[in-house]
Order: structure tokens, then sequence, then C-alpha cells
């Protein structure tokens, strides 16, 4: 009998191509691959140039520089930016913690690592901040290096506690900034910025969650009349523009409630507004998770003798909304987007503090560089968790197999 | 012995077992669903009319039919400020479907041509797609709108210095300026023969295709659909005496004044821009995700039969892609038409614009807001039927 393992053949050489041979593959395989390109490079060194002669020659991007306070935080109380910053430490060492954890098989200091640290080093020394701001940026940053450090020694069943960090340091963010409970209280009035954009989306998809989730359960159920019922709320809701839904909330949610609960402040009425509009489209999301979840699962669980309340909780539920992770991010950043149109209610949420720093005297007319700043500001925060979701669909995916 | 239990016991069931009756739960539930709902409504309307007395003010749409005095920027339909309330409505109403209809159609083009660049083999133009479509779909379409209408066509030079393009257009501060087509006389005779001409050329296609499946002879249905059409504008020619249409090009007149041609304001502009690149890269993606659906295979055998890549994907591919488009597509056209609402916040008077000046006016939130809600269902309804309709006659059919 042969015991001994055949020799092991060596792999086929394989060439990295020239560049020469990369160019012919990619760029001028056919006569019209080259036109396309020739086309392309054209619009590219154009609109680069063009770019970058007006990013450096034309652009005055004083009215950022000077404005960038407002533009994070609007008109909360300078006193009072210790409790903001202290909220950006609190994030930022769960976000380190849950970093380190979910990269405990990675080297210490990965590309990725050295990225998120050099950009953070890069903003402190580039940014035109005050002395303060530097210091506390820098805190923050240590401190967020400390959770990573801390979670990479954390033991693996710690997964199931990390929801509950986060829920504790959403609420103490909202105590921090909201004030009461010992704090001197803000009112809501002087929220504004990014800080409000962030608040508003956090707690509208929070908020939101549970009830979109009631609703494809509704959508679901076997009574007709549930049934129907979220149908038409789904739909409903689904059938009109946000702005709509919004004016509804700031106009006439007022006329809906009881007299001695009218005088409910503008940003609650705007949050009120997004629950109701966001609860529909996650129902849909969630509906599409439910309904791939294979029915032998739910009848499993019913010859098993678990009640009807039992078998959604603990069987479906939690196979459904792990299917649609991220659709559910996909929802949270189109929330995040569409924080933008309180703007229009009057709200200083960071395209309405943009539009009230252009109408600051010394800077009208600079509204390219504004609206490109407060662009990019959205445009990395939803770039940032749709890779971030990318990330976890992997991951998830490759515990299945 | 348990046989002689006493039947009683089984007649009056207790408590606790209706409890873990689903039967009971059943009906229970929706029972309690009904009356919580009840409930709900009983509260928000006692609270509207509480309020409402509260306010003084009664319901009723009336006031539709009163004065506006409001002027409204650009109108297709005749409006005056005398006219009524409903009137300035259905002005916005119409202002509303132009932008959507258009939208719908350039955004349609620009999202398959940007899908189609993101799989092409040119390494430079999928990189250009992709950065466009993740740009464009990570910066919220106010803030695009914002950007387009201040810092671009704001920023244009005002007529007397405008930019020329080929054509000839003008782009200038005061808006776009195209070449179009007018009317001229006798355009509704052309249009009834024209669209006749149509109809015949598309049942013509049809036969021809039939003859072609059939007996296996070359069925040259380009050829033969274009017969009908032929014939009808001889026809038409021959009635009229004349051409239907005139061409307008814009014109300078005295370096103050553009006329002829057609002019888009920047209010317009600039909203069909925005909806157009917004939702184009959302369209985008989507048909880049149909066409990698359709397995492999079916490009290696087109290929095997010696097509050619441009005609793979018009016949080949994109047919079976459209299954997987067609649904979220359908999402995103809701999404246009839904989003064109935004133009508020540049001026356009559309629908929704309209409305909330009503609302300024007259202080009824109830009526307007009902009406808002009417008009955008309407119009989601039509999107979304049509658009279930066209599903239908993608999908396989399988007997």
């Amino acid at each position: 009998m042969q015991t001994e393992l055949p020799p092991p053949v060596a792999p086929p050489i394989s060439r990295a191509s020239s560049p020469w041979e990369w160019m012919r593959v990619n760029l001028f395989s056919t006569w019209y691959n080259v036109i396309l390109t020739i086309v392309c490079v054209v619009v590219i060194v154009v609109g680069i140039s063009n770019l970058l002669r007006w990013v450096f020659d034309i652009a005055q991007w004083n009215v950022v520089a000077t404005n960038l306070q407002l533009f994070f935080v609007g008109r909360f109380p300078p006193e009072l930016y210790w409790r903001v910053w202290l909220s950006l430490g609190v994030l930022a060492c769960l976000a380190g913690i849950a970093w380190g954890f979910s990269r405990t098989d990675a080297r210490w200091l990965s590309r990725s690592t050295l990225i998120a640290l050099s950009v953070v080093v890069a903003a402190v020394i580039l940014l035109p901040i005050p002395l303060s701001s530097r210091l506390w940026l820098l805190a923050i940053a240590l401190v967020a290096t400390i959770g990573y450090a801390a979670g990479r020694q954390l033991p693996p069943n710690f997964s199931s506690w990390l929801p509950v960090m986060w829920g504790v340091a959403f609420l103490l963010v909202w105590w921090l900034i909201k004030g009461g409970l010992g704090l001197a209280p803000t009112p809501t009035t002087v929220w504004s910025g990014l800080l409000l954009t962030l608040l508003t989306a956090t707690t509208s998809i929070l908020l939101s969650f549970p009830l979109g989730v009631l609703l494809a359960l509704g959508r679901q159920s076997p009574l007709p009349v549930v049934r129907g019922l979220s149908t038409l709320y789904i739909e409903v809701i689904r059938g009109l523009p946000l702005i709509g839904i919004l004016f509804l909330a700031q106009v006439m949610l007022p006329l809906f409630l009881p007299p001695w609960f009218r005088d409910l402040d503008r940003v609650l009425r705007a949050i009120a507004g997004l629950v109701l509009f966001s609860a529909a489209y996650l129902a849909e999301n969630v509906r599409g998770g439910l309904q791939a979840v294979p029915r032998g699962q739910a009848e499993a669980a019913k010859a098993l003798g678990l009640s009807a309340p039992l078998t959604v909780s603990l069987i479906v539920l939690p196979q459904a909304l792990k299917a649609v992770i991220p659709a559910i991010v996909g929802q949270f950043i189109s929330l995040f987007k569409d924080t933008s149109l309180l703007a229009l209610f009057g709200l200083l949420e960071l395209t309405g503090i943009a539009r009230s720093i252009l109408a600051q005297p010394e800077f009208i007319g600079r509204y390219a560089e504004v609206y490109l700043f407060i662009g990019l500001i959205y445009w990395i925060f939803c770039y940032g968790m749709s890779q971030a979701s990318r990330n976890l669909e992997r991951k998830l995916n490759v515990g299945q197999r | 012995m348990t046989t002689q239990r006493p039947r009683v016991t089984r007649n009056t069931p207790k408590f606790k077992d209706l409890l873990r009756d689903t039967r009971f739960w059943r009906v229970a539930g929706q029972v309690i669903a009904v009356l919580l709902f009840l409930l709900l409504v009983i509260l928000v309307v006692d609270n509207v009319i509480y309020n409402l007395r509260a306010l003084g003010i009664q319901l009723g749409f009336g006031f539709l039919g009163s004065q506006a005095s409001f002027d409204i920027g650009e109108t297709l339909i005749s409006y005056n400020p005398a006219d009524s309330y409903g009137r300035a409505i259905l002005v916005g109403l119409v202002n509303s479907l132009r932008v959507i209809v258009v939208g719908l159609v350039l955004a349609t083009i620009l999202g398959l041509v940007a899908g189609i660049a993101r799989l092409s083999n040119n390494w430079l133009v999928r990189q250009l797609a992709l950065v466009y479509v993740e740009t464009i779909r990570n910066i919220p379409l106010l803030l695009q709108l914002f950007f387009w209408y201040f810092a671009f066509f704001l920023q244009l030079p005002n007529v007397a210095n405008q930019i020329t393009l080929p054509g000839p257009t003008y782009l200038s501060s005061r808006g776009l300026y195209l070449p179009w087509i007018q009317g001229g006389t006798g355009a509704g005779v052309w249009l009834l023969l024209l669209a006749l001409g149509i109809a015949g050329a598309i049942a013509v296609w049809r036969w021809r295709t039939q003859v072609m499946q059939e007996r296996g002879v070359r069925g040259n249905q380009m050829l033969w659909a274009l017969a009908p059409i032929v014939v009808a504008i001889a026809l038409a020619y021959i009635i009229n005496g004349a051409i239907p249409f005139s061409i307008t090009l814009p014109q300078i007149v005295d370096t103050e004044q553009i006329e002829g041609g057609l002019r888009l304001s920047p209010e317009f502009g600039t909203l069909l821009l925005g909806l157009v690149v917004y939702t184009g890269s959302f369209i985008a993606e989507i048909v880049r995700a149909g066409i990698q659906a359709v397995p492999q295979g079916q490009w290696e055998a087109a290929r095997a039969l010696g097509l050619k890549s441009g005609r793979i994907m018009q016949s080949v591919v994109l047919p079976q892609a459209l299954r997987v488009i067609i649904p979220p597509l359908t999402s995103q056209y809701l999404n246009l038409a839904k989003n064109s609402s935004l133009a508020i916040a540049i001026g356009f008077p559309d629908v929704y614009f309209v409305a909330s000046t009503t609302f300024n006016q007259t202080g009824r939130a109830v009526e307007v807001m009902f009406l808002i809600m009417i008009t955008y269902l309407t119009i989601s309804l039509i999107i979304s039927l049509a658009m279930n309709l066209f599903n239908r006659t993608v999908q396989f059919k399988e007997r």
C-alpha cells in the first residue's frame, strides 16, 4: 500500500503582468476601447486640473475655517463643550473596543489601524482649531486606542454585551447633551450642526426599529384585520414624500395631540416624523428577512411546543434580522441623508447650519465651498457606514459556511 | 376510571385553557387590533375637532374656489393670480408631472449607461463609473440640489456673456436655451397619422417575428416595420402639404434677450439635473446587479454563436437582466417621483410648493395635507401599476 503522499507538484508559474500588458488588456483591447480610454483621460485630466485650480486658487476656504465650530456643534453653549467632547470620547472608546474585539485574530498594527491613527493625527495637526480642541482630540484618540487594546483581550462570549454597552452609551450621550438629572438642561433650540444630524438620525432609527418590526410582523400575520391595517399604514407612508410627512409632523401633529401635550418642541416633532416614515421602510426590509426564514423553522418550534410569541421572538426574528442587516444599514444611511430635509423646516442641522452660515454678510456667495465641505462630511459618514456594513456582511457569510 | 369522568367539566372550559387556544387568540387578536385602531382614530379625530375649534378653524374644501392672488413663476397651462387656488394647484401638478416624466426617462438612460460602464472591460471607464456612483449616492439629494442651484446655475454668467455650446445652445444664469421643435399648422393631423403609423409598425413587427419563428425565414422586421411609418408620413405630407414642425433656434436679440428655442429655467434645470444624477446613480447599481445576475453561460453561449458584445448585451443579457432589475427599479422611480417635491427648496413651483403656499395663505393644514397625500399616492400608484404590467411581460412564461 502506498503510504507516502505523492511529491508536491509546483504550482503553475504565475507571472505578474507587466504594466504594458496590463494596459493592453485593460485599456487598449479593441479600437473602441482605445477611443473610450482617450476620452476618459481627457475628461479626467481636464476635470481634475480644473478642480485643483479651483480648490487651491479660486476657492476661499476661510468660510469653512472660521465656522468649523458652527458646522459641528452649532449654537451649543461653548461653556458646555466638555459635554460634547465627553460624549465623543465615550463613543470613541466604545468604537475602539468593538473594533479591537472584532479583530482579535489580526495583527496589532494592521493597515486599517494605522490609517485611522494617521487620520486623527493629521486632523489634530492640520485643522485650524484651538489648542483645547487639539488636546481633547488627542485624549479621545488615546481613549480609543486603549479601548482597541482592551477589546483585543476580551473573551469571545463578550459579544452579547456589546449591544447593551452601545445602548447604555446612547442614553449616556443623550443625558450629557440634554442635561437634566444633575446637569444643567440645554434647550433643543441650541442643538445644531452635525450634532443635531447625528442625534436625530440615531434616535429615529432606534425608535423606528421596534415599530418597524411590529409592522412587519403585522403584515405577515395570519389575522386579516391586523394584516390589513399594517399594510395600509406601510403603503400609505411609502407613497408619500418625506417632506410631506415632516410637514405633517411639524404642522399637524400638534392638532392630533391632546391640548396638554401640544407644545412638543420642534426637534421632537421632527424625530416623530422621521420615526413614522422610517418605520414603514424598515418594516418592508424586515418583511424580506421574515420571508427568507424557511417555514420549517417555525413549524419545528411549534412541534417543540413553543407558543406563537416565543416562536417569533426566539426562532424566527433572530434569523430574519440577521438576514437583513445590510438592508437595515442601508435604511440607516438613507435616514442619515434624509435628516437634511429638516433644514427646510427651520432646524439647524448640518444643512440648516450651512444655510445660516451662508447668510452671514461676509460669506455671501461662498456656496460651493460650504456645500462641498458639508457634502464631504455626509459622504464620509455614509461611505463609512456602507463599507462597515459590507464588512459585517462578509463576516456573517463566512460564519455560515 | 377516566372514561367515567362527568362530561360537565369538558363543556365548561377553564379560562386558562382559553388563553392557550390559538382559535381564541385568532379572534381576540383581531378584536383587540380593531378596538385599538378605533380608539386611536377616535382619539385623533376628537383631538383634531377640539383643537380646530379652539383655533377657530372649520374644515372644508371651499377655499379651493377662492382667489389665489399669488404668482407662479413657471406655468405650462395658463394661469394668473386672479385664478383660484384649485387652478394654482393644478398648475403645480402639471409642473410636477413634467419634471417626473422627463426625469424618469433621463435617469433611466443615465443609470443604464453608468451601470453598463461599471462592468466595462475598460479599466478607466469602470473607475469613472464607480466614482460617480459612490460619490453621488452618499450625499443627500437636498444638498446636491442646493449645490447645483446656488453654486452652478446661479453662478453662470448673465445673458450678455452667456456660454455658447454647440447646437446652438446657450447657458446663462437665466436658464438653459435649447433648439426645439415647434408644432406648426396641422400638427394634430400629423400626430394622429404618426400614431397610427407606429401602431401599424408594431403590428407588422409582431407579424414578421411570428413568420420568422414559424417558417424559419429571415424576418427583416426593421425593414417591414418601417413601411407603415413611411406611408403615414407620406400621407400626412400629402394632406397638409407642409412639414408639421419648425425647428426654432434660440437667438440673441440685442445682446440682452434670448428669443426662440426652449428655455429651461434655472429652477427646472436644477431639479431635473439633481433628480437625474441622483436617481441615475442608484439605477446604475440596480442595472449592474441585474446584469451580474445573468449566468455567465449566457454570455459564453452568445459569444459562441458569434454575436458581438453590443449585440449580446442588447438581445441576450439585458432582456434576462430586466427580470431582476424591474422590481427595485420601480422603487427608484417612486423615489424620483416623491423626491421631486424637494422642488420647494429651490423654488420650482411644483405641486408641493403650490400646496405649501396655499397652506401659508389659508392656514388649511388638514385639507392641504389631504390633497398632497392624494396627489402623491395617485402618482405612486400609477407608476407602480405601469411597472407591474411591464414586469409581467418580461417574466418567465412558465407553463
